[in-house]
This record gives C-alpha cells, sequence and structure tokens, in this order.
C-alpha cells in the first residue's frame, strides 16, 4: 500500500526518464574531443599542407612554424599551445558549456530534480570560478582567432602553380576550412556576451535603431548556441583531422577546380 | 477583543486579493490608515489572474471620437439600462487614469506605434477601447497591484478565509475566520471593512470560475444585513472550451472574436446574423460582406459576433438546440481563416497555448469549440455609487461582489476597469470612514463561540454527508434549472433541491483533521454558496421578463415596468425576502445620450 | 478508455512523516492529472490536500512533481503519460511540507518583498508616459510569469543546499529583477544588490528553471544571463568602466 515514508525527502530523484543519458553522451562528446585535442596540439607535426592549415596551429605565430602566419618569435614547443588557449578560455567560460559540464563532469546537478552530487554549494561566487565572468574577454580573443580562420580559408583557395608561382584553385580541403570557419563564427557571434554587447545591454532599444536590429539578429542566433557549440566543435576536429590525413598522407585532396 | 483566537486589530481590512481588493487596500494604505488585506488563495493568484482580453477605458488612443459618454452609453445599453447610472458614470470617467495609474506602478501594455497604449476592440464597445497585454491582462494588473501592495509594506494574510462578519450593534466591527494552513481561528477587528471576494460562479457546473468563486463576501453581507440586488442576474460568456469534457467551461476570450473571429454553426454558416435584436439593429451590420468591412475599417457598422455577451451566449443555445451544434454541443470559432498564424499567436498566446496542450486543437489551422460558460454575477452587494458604502455601516464592497454597475449584462472588459475604478473608490471610503471613527472598536466576542461550533460540526459527525457530493448536486441544479434559459416550474423545482441539499449540508461529516483540509473547507465555503444560490433562484422567480443575463422561457420579452426596478434581497430573522424597488433616477443629459443613436 | 484506471501514488503526510498512498480513478477522456487528484479528493480522500484554482495553467498554483518531474498538474494531460505503470505525485521539494501536495512556498514571498521598488521616470510632456512595442517586448515575456514557484522548485542551489535560502532569491525572482532592469522606464540601478545579497553569482546556468517553465520564459538565457552580464559591466569589466568613465567625463 504505501512506500517508504522518507521516499521524497531521501531518494536522489523520482525520475523514470533516462535522465542520466545527456550527461553520459556530454562526457563522452566532450572528453573525446579534449583527448584528440590535447593529442593534436602536442604533437607538433602534421598540421600542414599547402594551402591547409590546421585550425589548431592558426594563427600560427612562431618562426618554427611549418607555416608562419605571423612570426613573434622563436618558440620551442608546440605553437598550437600559443594559440589553443583562446578559444579553449572561450568554450570553458561560455555559458552553453558551463551548464554541459557543471551537469555532466560536475553533477551540480546531474539532471533537473535530481540530487546534487555535491552536500556544499557556492557556484561562480569565488575564485576560481568567478573567473567565469572573464567570459567577453575570451570572446574578444576567440573573435580575432576565427578571423585569423577566415583568412586561412581565403588562402586555401591559392595553390602553387607549376612554375612556382600561385593559382586560384578550390579543393574538398578549401570547403572543410571554409565551413569551420562559418561554423565557428556562428558559435561565437550567437554567443551570450556578444548578444548583450551588441545591444542586451541597453534598456531603450528603440533609441539605438542599428543595435536593436543587431540584437535581434543575434538573439535569434544565440537560441540556437549550444547546437552551434556541439558543430563547430565537430567541426573544428573534423578539419584539423582532415589536413593532419592529407599531411600523412593517408587520403589526398580532391581539387574541384 | 478577548478570547482564545489569534487577533489583529486594523483600521480597514480588505477581504479578497483580486483587483478591487488589492486595489483598495492600496488606496487604504495611502490615506494613512493601518490596513490588512486578506484573502483566501496565495497573494496573486485571484481569479482576476484569468480574465484576458483587456481593461475598458475611454482613453481615445485609437478613436479620437471616444469619450467617457460614449463608454457610458455602451455600458448602460450593454446593460440593458438596468444599471445604476452613476456608477456607469464614475466608472467611464475614471477608468482612463486608472489604467495610466497601473502604468505608473510598473504596468506594460501592448503600444500603438507612437508609443501610447493600443486598444482592442470588444463585444458591446463602439470604438476599440481595452487596454490589453496580449490574452493575459488580469494576469498584468494582479501582478503590478500585488507588487504595488507588497513594496507599500500593507500587511497581507495568505490562505486565511473569512467565514462570518463582526458586529458592533449595527455596525460592522470585523470578521472572523481560519487558517488553511492550520485549521486555526482567527479574529480581526477593524473600523472598516472592505469586501472584495468575487462572484458564485462555482453553484454551476460549466463555469469559467475558479474554486474561490464561492459568493462568500455576497453571503456575509446578506447575513450581516445587508441590501442585495440583482442576484438573478447572471452572466454566461458564450465561449468557453466544451471539449474535452476536463476542460468545459474554461474561458475563451472574447478578444478572439474582437481581433477577428467568427462564429460559425455545425452547417459552416455565421449564425450570428439570424440573431440580431432590434435594440442593437442600428450599429450592426446585417450582411456577412458588411461584416468584413468592419475587421477593416471599424468605421463600418460592427458584426454581430461582437454583440454583448448575453445576445452571443443565447443565440449559441438556440443554435445548439435547433441541432446545428458541434459533435460536443457547441459551435465553431473561427480565426484561422481570416488572421495568419503569426497574427494568432502574436495576439492570442495563452488561448493557442490552452487549446494546444488541453485540447489538441492547433487554432491557428483549426477553428475552437465553443460554447457558454457561467462567467460573472452583475448582481451582488447594494452599494452607495460614490462611496460604495453597503446599506450596513462600516462594510464597503467593490468589484463582483458589488452590483449596481453593470445592471442586466456586463461589457466584456468592464469588469476590470471595474475593479480598479470602484476598488480605488472602497479604500478611499473605507479609509475616512475609519479615519472619522472615533470611540473603542467592539467586536462581540460571544458571537464567536456559537460561530465556531458551527463551522466545526463536520468533524463530529462520522458517515454522514459528503460536501465534495453535496457541491456536485447543487452544480448540476443550477446548471440545469437556473441556467441561461429559466422557467418558473424549473426554478420553483430547483428552490426545493437547494432546500434540500441545505438540509444534506447539516448532515456533511468531514475525514481527517482541521490542517489544510479542502473538504473541510468546500463544506464552510457550501454555506454561502447554498445562500446565494437560493438568493438568485427566488429573484429570477420574481423577474418575470427577459433582460440581460436572466432569460425567462414563460415571460421572453423584456417588459418595461420590469425595467424600472431592482429587486432588492433582504434576510431579516433568518428569512429571504424580494423586494421590488425603483432604479436611482436618471439626469436627462444623461438619458439623452443613452438614446443617441449613431 | 472505458473501463480503464489509473494508478496513482500521491505523497500524503506532513512535515513529520507520510508515505505514497496508492488510489486508482476510473479514466476519462481528455483528464489532466489535476481531475484526477480531484477526482480522488471527491470520492476516496475528502481531506487531501492540494493547491489548485484556475484549472487552465494561469494561476500557477497546481504545482507538483509527478514521475519526479516538477509540472503543473493542470496541464498535464494523462495521455502523455505512461498510464500503464503508476503515477507518482509528490509535493514541490524545495519548500517546507505543509500537508499532501501542499508546501509552504513563503519563502518566494519573503524574497519578493526585498525586490527593490519600481521607480519610474517622470512622465512625459503629456502627462502619460510614451513607450516604444520593441523596448517592452522582452520586458513582457518576464511579465508572463505565473508565480507556480517551478523554477525555485527545481533550482539545485536551493533544492538541494538548504542553507543558500539565505542569499538567493532564485529563478523567479531574477526574472522580476530582470524585468525591473530593462524596463524602459525603470530609474532603479539593483546590479549590486544582486551580486552582493540576492546571489547572482550562485546560478551555474544549469538551466533546470526554463526546462520546467510552463510559459516557457527562457529564464535563463533571457533574464539571467543578461543580468549576469550587466552585473559584469559593473563589476568585473575594466575596460568598459574606463570606456564609461572616459565618456562620462568627456559629456
Amino acid at each position: 500500500m504505501s512506500s517508504d515514508s522518507v521516499a521524497i525527502g531521501n531518494a536522489r530523484t523520482l525520475r523514470r526518464d533516462a535522465w542520466w543519458l545527456q550527461p553520459v553522451l556530454t562526457v563522452a562528446g566532450l572528453t573525446a574531443f579534449i583527448v584528440y585535442t590535447t593529442w593534436a596540439a602536442l604533437v607538433n607535426e602534421h598540421y600542414y599542407l599547402a594551402p591547409y592549415l590546421s585550425p589548431f596551429y592558426s594563427p600560427c605565430l612562431s618562426s618554427t612554424c611549418r607555416h608562419v602566419t605571423w612570426a613573434l618569435f622563436d618558440w620551442p614547443f608546440s605553437p598550437a599551445i600559443l594559440i589553443l588557449w583562446a578559444p579553449a578560455g572561450f568554450r570553458v567560460t561560455c555559458y552553453y558549456y558551463r551548464k554541459a559540464y557543471y551537469r555532466s563532469f560536475w553533477f551540480s546537478p546531474p539532471a533537473c530534480a535530481v540530487r546534487d552530487g555535491h552536500a556544499t554549494y557556492t557556484g561562480e561566487t569565488r575564485f576560481p570560478l568567478l573567473v567565469q565572468n572573464l567570459h567577453r574577454y575570451f570572446f574578444y580573443v576567440a573573435t580575432l582567432v576565427v578571423l585569423f580562420l577566415w583568412w586561412d580559408a581565403i588562402l586555401a583557395f591559392r595553390f602553387s602553380a607549376g612554375g612556382g608561382g600561385y593559382e586560384f584553385g578550390m579543393g574538398v580541403g578549401t570547403l572543410v576550412l571554409l565551413a569551420n570557419a562559418a561554423l565557428l563564427s556562428l558559435y561565437s557571434f550567437s554567443c551570450h556576451s556578444c548578444r548583450h554587447l551588441c545591444g542586451g545591454g541597453l534598456n531603450l532599444l528603440s533609441e539605438a535603431p542599428f543595435r536593436y536590429k543587431l540584437w535581434l539578429k543575434i538573439s535569434r542566433l544565440n537560441e540556437h548556441h549550444m547546437l552551434y557549440a556541439w558543430i563547430s566543435l565537430a567541426g573544428v576536429m573534423l578539419a584539423d583531422l582532415y589536413v593532419r590525413l592529407l599531411s600523412m598522407g593517408y587520403i589526398t585532396d580532391l581539387r574541384i577546380f | 477583543m478577548a478570547g482564545p483566537y489569534e487577533t489583529h486589530e486594523y483600521d480597514v481590512i480588505v477581504i479578497g486579493a483580486g483587483g478591487a481588493g488589492l486595489r483598495a487596500a492600496v488606496e487604504a494604505s495611502a490615506q494613512g490608515v493601518k490596513t490588512a488585506l486578506i484573502c483566501k488563495s496565495l497573494l496573486g493568484k485571484a481569479h482576476t489572474v484569468m480574465a484576458e482580453g483587456g481593461i475598458a477605458a475611454a482613453m481615445g488612443n485609437i478613436y479620437p471620437e471616444d469619450n467617457w459618454k460614449v463608454h457610458f452609453r455602451d455600458t448602460m445599453r450593454g446593460g440593458k439600462l438596468l444599471n445604476n447610472w452613476r456608477m456607469a458614470q464614475i466608472h467611464a470617467q475614471e477608468a482612463p487614469a486608472r489604467v495610466l495609474e497601473l502604468e505608473e506602478w510598473g504596468a506594460l501594455f501592448d503600444r500603438t506605434p507612437d508609443g501610447r497604449i493600443l486598444q482592442r476592440d470588444f463585444g458591446g464597445h463602439r470604438y476599440a477601447r481595452l487596454a490589453h497585454v496580449g490574452d493575459r491582462t488580469g494576469l498584468e494588473m494582479i501582478r503590478t497591484l500585488q507588487q504595488h501592495a507588497v513594496h507599500k509594506g500593507i500587511d497581507v494574510y495568505m490562505e486565511c478565509t473569512i467565514a462570518r462578519l463582526l458586529k458592533d450593534g449595527d455596525r460592522v466591527a470585523g470578521a472572523f475566520g481560519y487558517w488553511r494552513e492550520s485549521g486555526r481561528f482567527v479574529a480581526f477587528t477593524a473600523k472598516a471593512v472592505v469586501l472584495a471576494t468575487g462572484g458564485i460562479g462555482k453553484a454551476w457546473k460549466i463555469t469559467s470560475n475558479s474554486w474561490e468563486y464561492t459568493g462568500d463576501g455576497i453571503a456575509m453581507a446578506l447575513d450581516a444585513g445587508a441590501d442585495l440586488i440583482d442576484m438573478e442576474m447572471v452572466q454566461f460568456h458564450p465561449t468557453g472550451m466544451v471539449w474535452p469534457p476536463s476542460v468545459r467551461g474554461i474561458l475563451v476570450t472574447e478578444g478572439v472574436r474582437g481581433d477577428g473571429g467568427t462564429l460559425k454553426n455545425s452547417e459552416g454558416k455565421r449564425f450570428m446574423f439570424n440573431y440580431i435584436p432590434e435594440f442593437f439593429k442600428a450599429e450592426t451590420a446585417e450582411t456577412e460582406k458588411e461584416a468584413d468591412a468592419w475587421y477593416e475599417d471599424k468605421k463600418n457598422r460592427r458584426t454581430p459576433d461582437l454583440l454583448p455577451r448575453d445576445e452571443v451566449a443565447r443565440a449559441i443555445n438556440a443554435e445548439v438546440k435547433a441541432g446545428r451544434g458541434t459533435p460536443h454541443g457547441g459551435v465553431f470559432l473561427d480565426i484561422a481563416s481570416r488572421r495568419s498564424a503569426d497574427y494568432i499567436q502574436k495576439r492570442l498566446p495563452s488561448m493557442y497555448h490552452q487549446f494546444k496542450e488541453l485540447a489538441g486543437v492547433d487554432i491557428t489551422k483549426e477553428p475552437m469549440e465553443v460554447g457558454p460558460t457561467c462567467h460573472y454575477v452583475m448582481g451582488g452587494v447594494r452599494v452607495d455609487a460614490d462611496t460604495t458604502a453597503t446599506t450596513v455601516p462600516g462594510l464597503f464592497a467593490a468589484g463582483e461582489v458589488a452590483a449596481g454597475l453593470h445592471g442586466a449584462n456586463r461589457l466584456g472588459g468592464n469588469s476590470l476597469s471595474d475593479l480598479l475604478v470602484f476598488g480605488r473608490r472602497a479604500g478611499l471610503y473605507a479609509a475616512e470612514y475609519a479615519k472619522k471613527f472615533t470611540g473603542a472598536v467592539k467586536a462581540g466576542v460571544d458571537q464567536l463561540a456559537s460561530v465556531e461550533h458551527e463551522l466545526l460540526t463536520p468533524f463530529n459527525h462520522h458517515g454522514g454527508e459528503n460536501p465534495y457530493s453535496i457541491h456536485m448536486d447543487l452544480q448540476e441544479c443550477m446548471q440545469n434549472l437556473v441556467g441561461i434559459i429559466r422557467t418558473e416550474s424549473d426554478l420553483k423545482k430547483a428552490l426545493g433541491e437547494i432546500a434540500r441539499l441545505k438540509q444534506r449540508l447539516t448532515r456533511a461529516s468531514v475525514e481527517g483533521h482541521r490542517q489544510y483540509n479542502p473538504g473541510w473547507h468546500l463544506a464552510m465555503d457550501l454555506h454561502a454558496l447554498l445562500e446565494v444560490a437560493e438568493t438568485c433562484t427566488l429573484s429570477a422567480i420574481e423577474r418575470k421578463e427577459s433582460r440581460g443575463g436572466h432569460t425567462r422561457d414563460d415571460y421572453p420579452k423584456a417588459d418595461p415596468s420590469f425595467g424600472k426596478i431592482n429587486l432588492v434581497t433582504r434576510k431579516k430573522n433568518g428569512a429571504l425576502s424580494i423586494t421590488p424597488e425603483p432604479l436611482p433616477e436618471m439626469p436627462g443629459e444623461l438619458k439623452q445620450l443613452i438614446e443617441e443613436q449613431k | 478508455m472505458a473501463g480503464r484506471q489509473f494508478i496513482m501514488q500521491v505523497w500524503r503526510g506532513d512535515a513529520a512523516k507520510g508515505s505514497f498512498q496508492e488510489y486508482r480513478v476510473p479514466a476519462a477522456e481528455g483528464m489532466v492529472l489535476l481531475d484526477v487528484i480531484h477526482a480522488i479528493q471527491a470520492t476516496q480522500a475528502g481531506d487531501l490536500a492540494v493547491r489548485w484554482n484556475c484549472k487552465a495553467g494561469k494561476c500557477g498554483s497546481c504545482s507538483a512533481e509527478i514521475n519526479g518531474k516538477p509540472r503543473l498538474m493542470c496541464m498535464t494531460r494523462m495521455n502523455s503519460l505512461n498510464t500503464d505503470e503508476p503515477i507518482t505525485v509528490a509535493p514541490m521539494k524545495s519548500f517546507p511540507l505543509i500537508r499532501d501536495l501542499v508546501t509552504d512556498v513563503s519563502f518566494n514571498f519573503e524574497m519578493a518583498k526585498r525586490v527593490p521598488a519600481f521607480k519610474p521616470r517622470p512622465k512625459g510632456p503629456d502627462g502619460t508616459h510614451r513607450m516604444q512595442q520593441e523596448d517592452i517586448d522582452r520586458v513582457q515575456e518576464f511579465h508572463k510569469c505565473i508565480e507556480c514557484f517551478l523554477c525555485q522548485n527545481v533550482c539545485h542551489v536551493i533544492r538541494d543546499h538548504e542553507d543558500n535560502k539565505k542569499h538567493f532569491a532564485g529563478p523567479r525572482l531574477f526574472v522580476r529583477y530582470a524585468a525591473l532592469e530593462m524596463h524602459p522606464l525603470d530609474t532603479n540601478d539593483r546590479r549590486e544588490l544582486l551580486k552582493d545579497k540576492m546571489g547572482l553569482g550562485y546560478c551555474n546556468i544549469t538551466k533546470c528553471c526554463s526546462e520546467v517553465c510552463p510559459e516557457h520564459i527562457k529564464i535563463t538565457d533571457n533574464a539571467i544571463i543578461p543580468l549576469k552580464e550587466r552585473v559584469v559591466d559593473e563589476f568585473y569589466d575594466p575596460l568598459a568602466r574606463w570606456l564609461r568613465k572616459l565618456t562620462a567625463k568627456g559629456s
């Protein structure tokens, strides 16, 4: 007739659906990405095959680069390290990824109406999580990086010609880099901080018609921020993988013209 | 006051925290008197949140021709001239200021392109007049007032039901009730009491009203010696949901018709053209083509879909009876064929939501099925037009519990404005009364022991009547016998049934204990509900004509001699009496306003 | 549907003790969960405590946890649930239990008292406030809130950490703060209060509030995050601060 009388107080949850599925998928997805990226960034080779530069190594700021974007100094380690902190920081402080990892890695909470995995909780009120408030600065640098990725995508139209010069052309790799830059742009410009800076911070939107329109557009993008976060994540990984496999000689690039 | 009860002392207590109660409390407190607000539910849950369409106020933002005189005329004509003219005048004159005041307190109404408050068309209103927020105007209003009241530091007693008014001689001196949470009794002494307890819709089976609408205020006022008027005047809103059964009665806003929805029978015919009464012929379109032109330019004659609610409800009732109803016993309300999905979702978001989630109907693609639902009581406690004072000294009433403004039929949108205009006046004059009052407030404690005994009786019976069954039987009785169309024999049958239900109530028993016990609460509410059901039926028997919310099959025409009288209900020594009394005489210049045809 | 029954496991009890009780209710077409609860009340347990008012999703009274998910009982259609199994109905977990399905939600009302009031700018020359629809659209979304407190209930900051109630206003109140902060007429600044006293920083944007909102208000995206960004403007962004100073001096 009756079940345990303390059930509602002590049960982790009364939910019966597969609430654990989402955190499991998130952990799997993010872990796969982190492992791959760490390896790809540290391996310091197979990141360039003319005219394609892997996005993990762009912009390449060390004079030791196989393809120097902008030589600032001699850097003995993988040049990816000089760059990756920016997009990584952008993603780590991103309002969507915060939700994703707080839920799935930190169990805080693992799912809605499922008990928090920790006895105490102070949220983002203290260091180090207070740093999440610097998201907009990461947005600034990450956007700069995206600009370089567009530059790389443009350079990916420039193929070596027979006589030592260059010719205009397009390969599958060109499309890969273009798609990568586009997806990362969608992700960057659908960012909540960007939305705020473009117009969300205003109380009287009607008095700033341009920013109002911009805010409306970004708001619409922002609704899909999570989607862009995942597909751009997969996209950048696949772009690196494509360049890497080309450079390792496992596949050959198909020239479209 | 001595006694074993938790007791609080105030200058003014306001019973009921819907629009009228909140506005009254805000006003009384602003007058500098110690004020308490007492409500049966949590703050902000009162029935006002259900109001959808808007607040009628002749601001003239869309049609500069609109002004209080036109609003006054519309209200009087809609009420079939049974209204208290002075209330209708004050209401029309003060409504715009009350709306603007809400804005000053943070409300955000939909806007015109030049930044003013947008106004919407509604049944019986000559011009687009309803200030609104999509179709959730009541929510905006109650939240604004609630937050304003909270910031003013007014004491609020939530989930506290008042069961009786306390008196000191002829005067009202406080109130007695119980905390729903604990079941403990609590007494309030006050120099003045404002009733803002709403209506009586829970006496009917198909109703748009929530459980709170049990007529407590009306019954308490009657018991305290106050006059009631027009208790036979009950409004059946023409458009309530009819399917599925569990949502039957839930309101479908008149805004659907104001924004382009039309009524059709099962043959797909717009039947309202067959039901235009003589009284409204001059201002109503006669053909579909003419009616369609009105949607484009409001200078044309209006579509009959927007006739006053009593006319539309009767028409739907007649169509269904003639076998031209929908499979579930309603008629079709179609907005999808006139308006785009975007427009509908923007203008009627909660209707869209409500049909989608509760009936699985997409109103941007399919017609709704609708039928009449008990919605509002025009009758209630008789009040002085200017001060809202009842006939009992110290007792004031505002909102649905009070009577007079709406006459025989209320126009849509006039309720929210009523709450604001007369809520404020109730607070103002109650505060004034309290300030003038000198001497000690003495609420006889001796009254309480017997009240307590009476309220606790259901716990002493075992295996007696189930209050839920009594309630269901009452709803069945009122629905079938005191519904939209009435006859003397049905009404007399209803009286007999109500008497039997009263008997059964004396044997009601409840299980469990006093803490948050809905069965017990219902048993106590039933006292009021049965009493208002009885007054409504008695009054309905006496009004031998058809007018507004009261339609008699045996007297199908309006009778001019009844058009000059209110039916007054009084209770003396436990016996109810109904007395016809003449309406207040209207000044000539106002009479002229009403007769002007255009 | 004839002859079918719903098997309900309804929490009965008070702060001291309680348990799930089983009830069987005949199924009828179109029923919502609140109908089933009412049927239990009318025929089997007259004293079953439950809050409700409008039964149309507009008043926000009948919040509960149905099969563990916070929802409004009146907007939960029975045919949306798996009725082959028993259906559990429990009170909101984050608030002290009064009885059965009724909880003490006064925390929310206390927090509402602490919101600094709306303070409008002066009226225009015609004695009214002119406002543009584009300035009020986003605030109107917040005004849709029906105060069902499901967002407060599901928020793990207080659901699982009772002690945080002292310094965390909760999603419902953040929606209210956002409505005031973005109100085109309001002149109060509540950012410091939000940061220091109302615990905006406790929110880790895990979005459960948005998931349970019956009015589909995008609480996290449209209210909380924009508030966080406004707090950043004021307290964590030296660049913005410096720019503000510069422009303030210039004007």
